[in-house]
């Protein structure tokens, strides 16, 4: 069944029209990296924030809130960017190791982040940090990067 | 007189080792991937505080000081490992458009960021809170964004050779 999901991205228009191009796929995949270093901020300022490591006089709960927005806008860029690229050599990818714990990091890291981080996240109203938020940052960024040296990996296999 | 250092430093045991190599290049790439989420996540949220847009709440300098560390950092990461991948054909890189296009913008960014801090951020103090941030501050967030986001797109399109000479 999957297969037959990467057979059908293969073979769809946007898969055709952008590995058709020469120049649509480079373009795709800038904007997959534009978007990279927003979502990477985003992420990266709560978490170094639940550690403790920055934006000290803030509360974690005042900096997620700020960051969520840019988080949700920059994630809905790479997932439909990603699809996209994905799409042109789905056959491909399916058959990529890289793509696959790519794929994996990336559903634990929604997961997480909308779960159990933000839930944290959330309650985190005093100054300070806590052994739990650590160690809720630390596996945010364990995963987020999961996520793109298996993206980065793609490209290697 | 450059190209011939770059043919020579092609030719040094390090650079072909490193071409030769495996592994050696997905790993630093892979290095300057994930410093790329760093330095310019930390740098992008620096350039929407500066526009007003984000962290409206927060003094600028107290965003500044907790963020511009991790910058510079992201900085450190991003330049040793881009020389490092440089290494890997300099004469082609030396060569290549993307790359000059990348440099130039890069240049053009560190010049923004110099003006910005021996300019306007002197004055901090008169302004460290004002939202909508001064109109310099706002220019100077804007060219920011804009430089970094062509370095990556310059970066990622190195890759292709639409360009090379053969």
């Amino acid at each position: 069944m999957v297969l037959a999901f990467f057979k059908w991205c293969e073979a769809s228009a946007l898969g055709k029209g952008i590995s058709g191009s020469v120049y649509l796929f480079p373009v795709v995949e800038a904007v997959h990296l534009l978007a990279l270093a927003v979502i990477g901020g985003a992420v990266l300022i709560v978490d170094m924030r639940l550690a403790g490591l920055g934006l000290k006089k803030e509360s974690a709960a005042a900096v997620a809130r700020e960051a969520e927005p840019w988080l949700l806008g920059s994630l809905s860029v790479m997932l439909i960017s990603g699809f996209m690229l994905m799409c042109s050599e789905a056959m491909r990818c399916y058959y990529n190791g890289a793509f696959w714990i790519k794929m994996y990091s990336l559903f634990g890291a929604i997961l997480f982040t909308f779960t159990i981080r933000r839930r944290v996240a959330a309650g985190a109203t005093a100054p300070g940090t806590s052994a739990k938020a650590i160690l809720v940052a630390l596996i945010s960024v364990l995963l987020w990067s999961g996520v793109g040296l298996g993206g980065r990996g793609i490209g290697f296999y | 007189m450059l190209l011939q250092f770059m043919q020579w430093l092609e030719a040094t045991p390090l650079s072909v080792a490193f071409h030769e190599s495996i592994w050696s290049f997905p790993i630093v790439e892979s290095v300057h991937v994930l410093g790329l989420c760093l330095f310019l996540g930390m740098a992008v949220l620096t350039d929407l505080r500066l526009m007003g847009i984000t962290f409206k709440r927060v003094p600028l300098s107290e965003v500044m000081g907790y963020v511009l560390p991790w910058t510079w950092a992201g900085a450190v990461i991003m330049v040793v490992s881009g020389m490092v991948l440089f290494l890997n054909t300099p004469v082609r890189y030396y060569t290549n458009i993307f790359l000059r296009v990348k440099f130039c913008m890069l240049f053009l960014a560190v010049v923004n960021a110099w003006v910005f801090h021996s300019g306007i951020y002197r004055r901090i103090a008169r302004w460290d809170r004002t939202i909508p941030t001064p109109t310099y501050a706002r220019i100077a967030g804007a060219v920011s964004l804009l430089m970094w986001g062509g370095v990556v797109i310059a970066g990622r399109m190195i890759a292709y050779n639409w360009f090379d000479k053969r």
